[in-house]
This record gives structure tokens, C-alpha cells and sequence, in this order.
């Protein structure tokens, strides 16, 4: 089975004018399976959010390997990346980024957009994934008339409605209350589970980490430890 | 990849969701727009109205006057000699390129007539007259050929003089008008001219057989003015000198000794009325442009103010898979819906604006075509200029900070 994603002594280096050069990643390893549902933990400053930037082709690794899918994606340039993006990747993030003004529905349009779906598909489709995360009947609604954890859901409809190969997720809990944070895991176990979708979540929170099935933990740019979640949560 | 009407299609939601502002951005285009169409349909206007004042004059027109002489030391000035006759008249209507000549011979005079008196300029002249001036009656006749031969007491009023004795609305022909204590019939009034390009009346007026005149009120054979007309435009300056040769010839002016008659076309006088008017035009047209421009900046400004204010928005965008070029294309789009939006709404406020200056200041302002396109096409390549450098900087922000950016 081809990874989703396989990188190889990562390393991302950022060079500050006038100072010392900061090592972000030093000589990260990891594969990630599709099906997998994985937690990356770690204390600010541990590489995590690079890393996930990185695998979110936000970003690029100064040296190393990665492929995405079977395929070596560290040379391609900019309009590669966002073309790869906008087909292979959806992103949740923890202040959701709805457009503001902006119904659910067009909001959750918006990746297919950008990866050029005619317009018919585009309206099925989206209501299909506000279906999928259970907020079919708020797609007239703006973010503003919506609860935070109802946005943080339209947030993740956007995400799946390219059906990506992987949904990376930044702190996805992290402005939400604990009932609100409960459905969001809930509803990523599920699509998890159900849907075979690939998730790479970000957190601090070890609660939410444990919803996952497999814990990954970096310190100081490289990863201490990668085991299976022991104290399972399941919603 | 997105194709265009899907990019403008996101540009103008963003659009609308910022309705007051996008309206409030667009108001600097708007008013500089609206600014252009105004001036120029006065400049216009004003190039159209020194045109008709020149035209009204006659067509192809060519005076000539007597010049100076000088009587034991003193000279008089221009036409203060009387060295045109009728025969000089007669001698250049035959020459080619001259399609009508009409003497003018003034006689200022007190008027009666219907109980009433007033003072003006009787002006004796051919039957030509009226091809000449390019001027007719509108009620009655003007007088004939075989009138003028004649000496018929006969007479043409001009619309300030009927105005002037027939006040009390009577109609004037077939009534009876003293002219130097002579009567006069009247057969005709002229339609009314208005002002001269120098600010007379010219309706201000009674003209009558330039034979009578010079028979009956001067008595002399000398007369004022040779109006002459050219059959064209083109054959104005020929005409000229003709003239000029002819009459040396006639009056034994030899070569070296000054004219005593000078001629002179309205070609000049028109040329210089319409340059003033052009100046003024472009005058008007810069100071608008350069309220254009302003708008323009101002469009600059609120997109690159814009673009502060939406980081987030853009970084999320190229985090969904937006190229780069996708966005510059959007807040490109976005300044150029903005600025030819602003331009249309110009337009139809200038037209407005000149069609109101046009009704309440009896200014004649015509809005051309051309100056329609002129502002739309210059307030679009305002958008796309002004709109360039804060398209360029959303699409250049790094999507990772402008994610994180509060």
C-alpha cells in the first residue's frame, strides 16, 4: 500500500536576517498510511506546526525527502503546490477561516473552485459534505449565524468536499468549548472510520489526541515518540 | 486552475459583501468621471456655440472695407474713407469663385412708426443679402431685384425693431415706417439672429434697398461695406486676393501705395474664437483628469488597505489551492470592477450634469461618444494600474503568516 505521506530526514532550517539560523525540523521520519488517523503533539516550539506546513505543501522542507502518494513532491514550484493543494488536500483550521458575509454552502464551495468543478457538481457536491458533517439545513446561513463548533463544522465540510487524500487539521479544537470540541472529534472519528478518509491532526490537548488512533510526538524538531493511542476515545 | 468568469465571480461577491465600501471607493471615479463628461460637453458646447456665432455671420464670408485716408495731415481710421461704390460691387461679382455680393450702406436713424420712435442703424442692401448673411425673413418678403432697381421705398425689420415699435403686438407689414422722415413700407420681417461674436444685436435692424439708401438718405455713391460670398470655404483665401487686385486696378492704386480699402475674411476670427474654446476644453478636461487620477488613488488606497484587512482571507484562499495568479487576477478584477463601475455611474451622472447645465443655464453641452468611451476605457486602465500593486502584494503574502495574521 503507497503512503500518503513518506518523508525522510525532513529538515527545515529558517534563516533570520542578523541572527542565528533557527532549526525548525531536524531529520524528521514518517509515513503515514491512508486510513490513518493520526495525533502530532508537542509543546510550541517542537516542530509540529512546521511540520504539518510542510506536509500541507505550505511550506517546503530545506532538505530531505517528501512524497506525497507515491510521488516525490519536493521539486515542484508554486503553482504545482497550490494545484495539489486545491485536488489532494483540505485543511481545517482552529479559527475556522469561513469567509465572512458568505453562506455555508458557498463557503464550502470555495476548494472546488479553485480545482476548477463546473458549477452544478459544485452545488451537489457541497451539499452533500454539509450533509456528511450533519448541517445540511443551515446552508443558507452565514458564519455569523452559526455556533462555533457549527463553523468549525462547515470548516471541515469544506475540507472533505474535494475528497482529499488527506485532511490535515491545526488545532482544530482549540477556540471551542468541551461539548463543541466533542463533536468536532466525534465527527473526524467518523469520517474517519466510515469514509477511510486520512487524517493528520494537530494539537496541544492531549484529550483531543486521544481520539485519534496513533499518537506521534515532537520535541525540539525531531519526533521522541510514534505509538498507537492507548487510552482510546470513541464518541 | 479557475478560469476568468469564475474569478470574476469571486471578485464581485467580495464586492458585494463590502457593499458601502466598494460604493464609497467607487465615489472618487465616479465624481472624476462625472467631472470629464461635464467639462468636456461644455467645452464642446462652448466650441459648437462660437461655431453657430461665426456661421451666423454668413457663409464663406469675405468684407470688404475702405481704408484710411489722410486728409491734410490726418488720417482717419479704417473705413473712415468712402472709396467703395456699387460698381466695385457689380465688378467683383463676377469674378469666379464669388457666388453673391451685397453692398451695405448704414445710416443711423430715428425710426417712426405705430405712435412709436426708436433709434438705429437703417442698412441699405442688395436682394443677395440674404444669401450672403445666410439670413431670411420669417414673415413677409425680403425685397426684389427689380425693387432695388427702383429705389422702392420699401423695408425689412429686424425682430428687436418690431419688438421695439410693434409692441403692442399689431403686425408690422404693410405698415408705414419713417426712415430719416421717409416713408417706408414694410414687407418683411427677419427671422431673429441673436447676438454677434462682438456682443451686438444684430436684429437690432432695418434693412432696406441699398439704392433707396443711397438715393434717398445719403444721397452719395459711395457705400459702407462689400459683403461678398465665396462659393466655398476652400476658395475664401483665393476670393481674398482677387479682390485685392481688382480693386488696386480699379481705384489706380499703384504698386507700393497703400490700399485704400482693406478685405478680410471671418476665417481667422473663427479660427481664433474656436482655439480659445479648444483651450478652454482641455483646460476643463485636465483639471477633471487629474480629479480622475485622484480617484484613482483612492481606489489604490482602500485595496491596499483592503488587502491588509484580508490576509487571512487570501492566506485561506491559497491554502484551499488558489495560485497565486488566481489572486492577483481577483483583486486585479476587483479594481477594475470598481473603477469602470465608478466610470459607468460617471457617465450617466455627467450626462445628467450636462444635460441639466444644458436646461437651466441655456448652455448648449453635448456629450460625444467619444468622450463616453475616452472615460470608460481611461477608468478601467485606472483600475488596472492603481489596482496592480495591491493585487501583486495580495498575492505575494506568504500563506502561512497570512493565516496566523490578526
Amino acid at each position: 500500500m503507497t503512503p500518503v505521506v513518506d518523508v525522510r530526514a525532513l529538515r527545515k532550517v529558517y534563516q533570520i536576517e542578523g541572527g542565528e539560523d533557527v532549526v525548525a525540523l531536524r531529520g524528521v521520519d514518517l509515513t503515514i498510511d491512508p486510513g490513518e488517523f493520526v495525533a502530532v503533539m508537542g509543546p510550541s516550539g517542537s516542530g509540529k506546526s512546521t511540520f504539518m506546513h510542510i506536509v500541507g505543501f505550505l511550506d517546503r522542507p530545506t532538505s530531505g525527502v517528501y512524497e506525497f502518494t507515491g510521488s516525490n513532491v519536493s521539486s515542484l514550484n508554486a503553482d504545482q503546490l497550490a494545484d495539489v493543494r486545491s485536488r489532494a488536500l483540505g485543511f481545517v483550521f482552529q479559527a475556522y477561516n469561513l469567509l465572512p458575509r458568505t453562506t455555508a454552502l458557498e463557503n464550502v464551495e470555495l476548494p472546488m473552485i479553485y480545482a476548477g468543478v463546473p458549477t452544478a457538481t459544485r452545488r451537489r457536491a457541497a451539499l452533500e459534505a454539509l450533509d456528511a458533517v450533519g448541517l445540511a439545513k443551515y446552508a443558507h446561513h452565514q458564519p455569523n449565524q452559526l455556533s462555533g463548533g457549527q463553523q468549525q463544522r462547515v470548516a471541515i465540510a469544506r475540507s472533505i468536499v474535494n475528497q482529499p487524500q488527506l485532511i490535515l487539521a491545526d488545532e482544530p479544537t482549540g477556540a471551542l468549548d468541551t461539548t463543541s470540541s466533542e463533536e468536532v472529534m466525534a465527527l473526524f472519528q467518523r469520517l474517519n472510520r466510515e469514509r477511510g478518509m486520512t487524517v493528520m491532526l494537530v494539537t496541544h490537548e492531549p484529550d483531543v489526541a486521544a481520539h485519534a488512533r496513533r499518537l506521534v510526538s515532537f520535541r525540539d524538531g525531531v519526533i521522541v515518540s510514534d505509538e498507537p493511542v492507548r487510552e482510546k476515545v470513541l464518541v | 486552475m479557475i478560469g476568468f468568469m469564475q474569478t470574476l465571480r469571486l471578485a464581485l461577491q467580495a464586492l458585494v459583501r463590502n457593499r458601502s465600501r466598494s460604493l464609497l471607493t467607487m465615489l472618487g471615479v465616479v465624481i472624476g468621471v462625472a467631472a470629464v463628461i461635464v467639462t468636456v460637453a461644455i467645452g464642446t458646447g462652448a466650441k459648437t456655440s462660437v461655431a453657430n456665432q461665426i456661421n451666423g455671420l454668413g457663409s464663406n464670408l469675405v468684407i470688404v472695407i475702405p481704408g484710411s485716408v489722410q486728409t491734410s495731415g490726418a488720417r482717419t481710421g479704417n473705413g473712415g474713407a468712402s472709396t467703395l461704390t456699387v460698381q466695385d460691387g457689380l465688378a467683383i461679382a463676377k469674378l469666379p469663385g464669388v457666388s453673391a455680393v451685397s453692398p451695405a450702406v448704414n445710416v443711423r436713424t430715428q425710426l417712426i412708426a405705430n405712435g412709436q420712435n426708436w433709434q438705429t442703424t437703417a442698412t441699405g442692401v442688395a436682394p443677395t443679402y440674404t444669401v450672403v448673411r445666410s439670413w431670411d425673413v420669417v414673415t413677409g418678403r425680403f425685397f426684389t431685384q427689380a425693387e432695388t432697381a427702383d429705389a422702392a421705398k420699401v423695408a425689412v425689420l429686424g425682430q428687436t425693431v418690431v419688438k421695439q415699435l410693434f409692441a403692442d403686438g399689431s403686425n408690422p407689414i404693410g405698415r408705414t415706417v419713417f426712415v430719416k422722415n421717409v416713408p417706408f413700407t414694410v414687407i418683411g420681417t427677419l427671422s431673429a439672429k441673436g447676438q454677434s461674436g462682438a456682443g451686438q444685436d444684430q436684429d437690432d435692424t432695418v434693412l432696406i434697398p441699398y439704392t433707396s439708401a443711397l438715393e434717398r438718405l445719403t444721397g452719395g455713391t459711395t457705400v459702407g461695406t462689400l459683403m461678398v460670398s465665396a462659393v466655398d470655404g476652400d476658395h475664401i483665401a483665393a476670393v481674398q486676393s482677387q479682390i485685392t487686385g481688382l480693386l488696386e486696378q480699379r481705384h489706380a492704386i499703384a504698386s507700393g501705395q497703400p490700399d485704400d480699402f482693406q478685405v478680410r475674411n471671418l476665417q481667422d476670427i473663427a479660427q481664433a474664437a474656436s482655439a480659445t474654446a479648444s483651450i478652454l476644453g482641455l483646460l476643463l478636461a485636465a483639471v477633471a483628469a487629474v480629479s480622475l487620477l485622484v480617484g484613482g488613488i483612492g481606489i489604490m488606497n482602500i485595496m491596499l488597505v483592503s488587502v491588509t484587512e484580508r490576509t487571512r482571507e487570501i492566506g485561506l484562499r491559497v491554502a484551499l489551492g488558489a495560485r497565486g495568479a488566481a489572486i492577483l487576477r481577483q483583486f486585479l478584477i476587483e479594481a477594475v470592477v470598481l473603477s469602470t463601475g465608478g466610470g459607468a455611474l460617471g457617465v450617466v451622472l455627467g450626462v445628467v450634469g450636462a444635460a441639466a447645465i444644458a436646461l437651466f443655464a441655456k448652455w448648449p453641452a453635448t456629450v460625444p461618444i467619444s468622450a463616453v468611451a475616452m472615460a470608460l476605457a481611461f477608468s478601467a486602465a485606472v483600475g488596472v494600474f492603481f489596482g496592480y500593486w495591491p493585487a501583486r502584494k495580495a498575492a505575494a503574502l506568504d500563506p502561512i503568516r497570512a493565516l496566523r495574521f490578526e
